[in-house]
């Protein structure tokens, strides 16, 4: 029998398992929202198509599953555009359906007519417009296995709205051919025994664990790899929670804002185990200084990762959980034979005292003002004795979140690393809610990142997903701020959002969500009480937090490793010497040129 | 920096030559040359692109341009052991008393006059980038009009075919 193109669109995300689809309609994508109607897939309808798409990468990155947004021609899929390259980056398996125009109108400027697969190529791992109706459930089958294969990420379909409305036979292919899409998955045996020697003959190894380690579930295995040799453990801001913090092995988040012994330990280490990770400038910081003694294994799904910035002593090309377990069985084959374990006492010793000497610090006075950190601990309580899961925006409130929260299992941790999108958080803690309905999500967001994406409030309310939506808010954009403060001689620029507009907690219930506020550090443990105690409904706190406070460590951009500020105090007093100060970019090119180098003392 | 020659095997399909193209741009190379048709497989088209670029950022890019799904296979071909082709089709100034010289200087290039007209003369060159540069060379004297160039071609030499093999699972036509 043939089914409408519409028809078939939606019977092929029926079979490729789709339970839900976040999205908003439009006039392309008409045809597939009547048939929308009496499929068992939920709809959940967002507010903006951004807040469909990061909807669909925050329901994707809690459950593992593929995420699905759906909008119209035009204006809904350039909004789009934002999440799609957010899972680019990422590389959260999306599948993103848009409509287009009617083929006949494609290229001549029609109403709502944009080229959506020009616009996204360069952030989609694939894209096509599909041309008929026939390879619908072709083209959905290939789109569904490209996002959640090799090195996940973002697939667009796009559907001129004759191609829906036209028929066909439906045939849902049992398997794809992809003649150019083979993603390797097992390592080169040889690569694996050469990583197991370096492993064993390194005196200061540290396993850099990526995001790679939780989109392969690869927890497990990174876990006895390093139970196995007592090697320490470092877990990248896309990797929070893919080794649990509160393991001894565990050292913490490395990078820009990582605790001081992740990152010292990664430039004093004489092998560096990556594990899907990628080398990120956030990571690495000034590519030339960092981990100068460290040979390297990389460990990666995606060839291009391996050399690309950092040259690798021993490649492997495979998936994480795979690879991991080759070379375990590798290290454990040569233990049984005539290998012996490495001694790494000497170096654990160095570790533990850098870790006793150089804890994170902030300072809350009784009398206030309320610290962001001081919110962010007593999240950290609650949140060690429940099935939880933190979703953040992007700044200050994030880098806080990370460092304070532990994190003890995969996929309770979700953020916008790579792309940094502000806005993230809203929409991205309601996909997550939805995706494990059972846990509670806490989404920390910053006051300037909440309102780029704060409509999807109303989606929360009446889709009834009661997500706990906690405003760090400093009525700032508080990283600019921090930076204008540290590298801009403390010339600040349109960071002014200020504390009381919109009151945060009138907006929460003019959308029927709980609103509450909390100002003083001693009233920290009773909001919380009450938000956690709602339940059904989505509640918002509007923690108003000091504006001053910065987010330490900090590696100044494209400044080396080796120079970890601990405090404000610390780069006042280097400022004031003439220390090199934070650049902005990879290359040291963000700042003008009077800024640079000795010449930012304050 | 030196020039490389990729053979680049691709599935036929919409887009594929603007997805390689972007690719090079927004990862910043160049592109001298890229020469693009159908091959003796079916729905198989054969790109060679020659790139200036260093040998790791040539790495890079042949690793990025691999995670096209529409890219089958990439191969690049060393000068010393492929034949390398370009076409270049040159309408020169040639007024009647010129002409002997230039159909001279064709001759010596194995070239060919496809097109005759009172002062101009159009000549079909075929060789190596550099043979067509030192016939571009000799005629500019006379004023070149127009040139057109193909981009430049190549296959490896020897029985080998890289279009066969595992990594390429299509019907052949030929």
């Amino acid at each position: 029998m043939k089914i409408t193109g519409a028809q078939a669109i939606i019977k092929a995300l029926e079979h490729a398992g789709v339970e839900v689809v976040f999205g908003h309609p439009g006039g392309a994508i008409l045809p597939a929202y009547d048939p929308i109607i009496d499929s068992p897939i939920r709809h959940v309808l967002a507010r903006h198509e951004q807040g469909a798409g990061h909807m669909a990468e925050g329901y994707a990155q809690a459950t593992g599953r593929v995420g699905v947004a759906m909008a119209t021609s035009g204006p809904g899929g350039t909004n789009l555009v934002t999440a799609i390259a957010d899972a680019h980056m990422d590389s959260v398996p999306l599948v993103a359906i848009t409509g287009q125009v009617a083929t006949a109108a494609v290229g001549g400027d029609a109403f709502q007519e944009a080229d959506l697969t020009g616009i996204t190529m360069p952030i989609t791992k694939h894209n096509e417009m599909v041309t008929s109706p026939e390879r619908i459930p072709g083209a959905v089958a290939e789109a569904f296995h490209i996002a959640a294969t090799g090195r996940p990420g973002p697939v667009l379909l796009d559907l001129p709205k004759d191609v829906l409305n036209s028929t066909a036979e439906f045939v849902y292919p049992e398997r794809v051919h992809l003649p150019g899409y083979k993603p390797t998955v097992r390592g080169h045996g040889k690569m694996v025994r050469q990583a197991a020697q370096e492993i064993l003959s390194a005196r200061r190894p540290v396993i850099y664990a990526g995001g790679g380690v939780i989109k392969a579930g690869a927890h497990d295995e990174l876990r006895q790899l390093a139970e196995l040799l007592d090697l320490p453990v470092v877990t990248t801001l896309m990797a929070r929670g893919a080794f649990p913090d509160s393991h001894p092995l565990c050292l913490g988040m490395p990078g820009m804002h990582g605790h001081w012994t992740a990152i010292t330990a990664m430039q004093s280490s004489d092998l560096l185990i990556a594990l899907g990770s990628r080398f990120d400038d956030r990571v690495t910081g000034e590519l030339a200084t960092f981990a100068p003694e460290a040979r390297v294994v990389h460990v990666d799904i995606d060839p291009a990762e391996i050399g690309k910035n950092r040259l690798v002593d021993v490649p492997i090309v495979g998936d994480c959980r795979v690879v991991a377990g080759q070379i375990l069985e590798a290290l454990r084959e040569a233990l049984h034979g005539e290998a012996s374990k490495p001694d790494l006492a000497p170096w654990w010793e160095q570790l533990r005292a850098w870790q006793g000497a150089h804890p994170l610090r902030f300072e809350q006075p009784a009398d206030g003002p309320l610290k962001p950190q001081t919110v962010m601990r007593a999240l950290a309580e609650r949140f060690a004795h429940m099935d939880g899961i933190v979703v953040t925006g992007v700044g200050q409130h994030q880098m806080w979140a990370s460092q304070h929260i532990r994190y003890e299992r995969p996929r309770t941790w979700i953020n916008s690393g790579g792309l940094g999108t502000m806005g993230f958080c809203v929409p991205a803690a309601i996909g997550a809610k939805v995706g494990r309905p059972e846990a509670t999500v806490v989404a920390v967001d910053g006051d300037g990142s909440f309102q780029m994406t704060l409509q999807e409030l109303a989606t929360a309310r009446i889709e009834q997903i009661p997500v706990v939506f906690c405003v760090i808010n400093n009525g700032a954009l508080g990283m600019v701020r921090q930076w204008q403060e540290l590298f801009y001689q403390q010339r600040y620029s349109q960071i002014d959002l200020s504390y009381d507009c919109p009151d945060l907690r009138k907006l929460a219930e003019a959308y029927g969500c709980i609103g509450l506020r909390c100002e003083r550090p001693e009233d920290v443990e009773g909001t919380l009480d009450k938000a956690f105690g709602v339940g059904e409904v989505p509640v918002l706190v509007d923690f108003r937090v000091d504006q001053t406070e910065k987010v330490f460590p900090m590696v100044p951009a494209g400044g080396s490793n080796d120079h970890v500020i601990e405090s404000a105090a610390e780069w006042y007093e280097q400022a004031a010497a003439g220390a090199k100060g934070g650049a902005g970019e990879p290359g040291g090119a963000g700042l003008p040129e009077h800024m640079r180098e000795g010449k930012n003392a304050v | 920096m030196a020039k490389h020659t990729l053979s680049v095997l691709v599935e036929d399909k919409p887009g594929v030559l603007a997805r390689v193209a972007g690719l090079f741009s927004r990862r910043g190379f160049n592109i001298d040359s890229l020469a693009v048709g159908p091959t003796e497989v079916n729905g198989v088209s054969r790109m060679t692109i020659v790139v200036d670029a260093a040998a790791q950022s040539l790495e890079q890019v042949t690793k990025q341009l691999n995670k096209l799904v529409h890219i089958l296979k990439i191969v690049e071909l060393d000068a010393e052991l492929a034949v390398e082709r370009e076409l270049a089709l040159i309408k020169v100034s040639a007024e009647a008393g010129q002409r002997g010289e230039i159909i001279e200087i064709t001759d010596v290039f194995r070239a060919k006059v496809v097109d005759v007209d009172a002062d101009a003369l159009s000549v079909e060159v075929t060789g190596t980038p550099d043979k067509l540069e030192a016939m571009i060379r000799l005629l500019s004297p006379y004023g070149i009009r127009e040139l057109v160039r193909s981009g430049m071609i190549a296959v490896s030499r020897g029985s080998k075919s890289i279009t066969e093999g595992r990594t390429l699972r299509l019907e052949r036509s030929a």
